[in-house]
């Protein structure tokens, strides 16, 4: 016989790590995405003609 | 294995199904395979010989990996009845109920968008239609395609695992010369002999399953010959950088001294009666196989150090600058 209370707890665990993971890889990513533009663009926004 | 996996072995108690831990959608994305493609694909990057950004160089082999990560997770989705049926995959997330099919779907489409995109706008958009080719021709060609229908499944469908050198490749230069293409094509002719050796004992796997792989389908000494006559084409090839300005002496002596095993584990192998009814492996551990099936396990376990150790040399050599042969 499973325990639903066990149950419950190990699934809000999983459920706790998966959102854990997730968020790291969407910080991850916008860091990413911040990081390649800066190395694309260098120099070319400061020294932009006006 | 783990308390939480649930048990399809008949006769072992069928444990309650767990919920998806972070960990089994990393198992989705077959690590072990994104090493490889990933260590190949950064050799492709390193030998093109263009001046990259490291942090463009570092996303590129990211976009790689996940790319092939994506790949994976796709095979994984729509393989999973096949999956169920072998020892070797029942173990895997989707079959083993402890991630949804659907989640494992929407994870490989969602990852295969990213690297693609994140590739063209980071590098170049020759190496992401490039990745997205290989993404498509391992999910859709293989995968849906070519493994349940041919038992040149792996011959062709190894294209897929052919190409991360000269994505690396386009990603540094934007560009794909012969040498790149001269990388691709040892993966390629790697392929056959590397898992048909594998394939010839664990075919009982495959039978159950019913997928055509080629001792099923031609038998084991067909396969045998074939590995034979593969090996023949691949351990030349190996050599052909060292002619082409691509590899330098180290290269050269590895691909000879290397070459020369490979063919004499094949020929061993075509010499054996590996494959056979009663050379088949026991049931003992996944890889334990029994004497007449050694010669297959000898050169499975060598073609992998090979490969390795063609490209790590490449790799060395290119980044110590070590100048390639001058044969004029």
């Amino acid at each position: 016989m499973s325990d639903p209370a066990r149950e419950s707890v190990t699934e809000a665990k999983a459920r706790r790590g998966r959102n854990i993971a997730l968020a790291l890889g969407l910080v991850l990513f916008v860091v990413l995405v911040f990081v390649v533009t800066i190395v694309r663009l260098g120099g070319n926004v400061a020294n932009r003609p006006f | 294995m783990a308390m939480t996996e649930v048990l399809t072995t008949a006769g072992k108690p069928q444990a309650a199904k767990a919920p998806a831990r972070w960990q089994d959608f990393v198992q989705l994305l077959k690590p072990r395979v994104m090493s490889l493609v990933v260590f190949t694909g950064l050799t492709g990057l390193v030998c093109a010989g263009t001046p990259v950004h490291p942090v463009l160089a570092a996303v590129a082999v990211l976009c790689i990996a996940v790319g092939a990560g994506a790949s994976g997770a796709l095979n994984m989705w729509y393989d999973a009845d096949i999956d169920a049926k072998m020892r070797r995959t029942r173990g895997r997330p989707v079959p083993a109920g402890r991630v949804q099919g659907a989640d494992a779907l929407a994870l490989g489409v969602v990852l295969s968008l990213f690297s693609v995109m994140l590739m063209g706008m980071a590098l170049n958009w020759l190496a992401a239609g490039l990745l997205a080719f290989t993404i498509l021709f391992y999910a859709v060609v293989y995968t849906m395609w070519l493994k349940r229908w041919t038992a040149q499944n792996i011959v062709i469908g190894g294209l897929a695992g052919a190409l991360p050198p000269v994505i690396g490749w386009a990603a540094a230069s934007g560009s794909v010369p012969l040498n790149a293409w001269l990388l691709c094509a040892i993966i390629f002719l790697w392929t056959p002999p590397h898992f048909w050796a594998l394939s010839l004992y664990t075919s009982e796997d495959y039978k159950k399953a019913g997928v055509p792989m080629m001792p099923l389908v031609a038998g084991a000494a067909s396969t045998r010959k074939q590995i034979l006559i593969y090996s023949l084409m691949f351990t030349p090839l190996c050599m052909a950088p060292a002619l082409t300005g691509l590899g330098g002496p180290f290269y050269l002596a590895v691909a000879a001294l290397g070459g020369l095993v490979f063919l004499l584990l094949a020929f061993r192998l075509y010499r054996s009666h590996a494959g056979e009814t009663g050379a088949q492996r026991n049931d003992d551990g996944l890889y334990d196989v029994r004497a007449g099936a050694k010669d297959a396990r000898n050169l499975f376990a060598f073609s992998i150090l090979y490969l390795t150790l063609l490209f790590a040399t490449l790799l060395i050599e290119h980044l110590m600058a070590i100048k390639p042969l001058e044969l004029s």
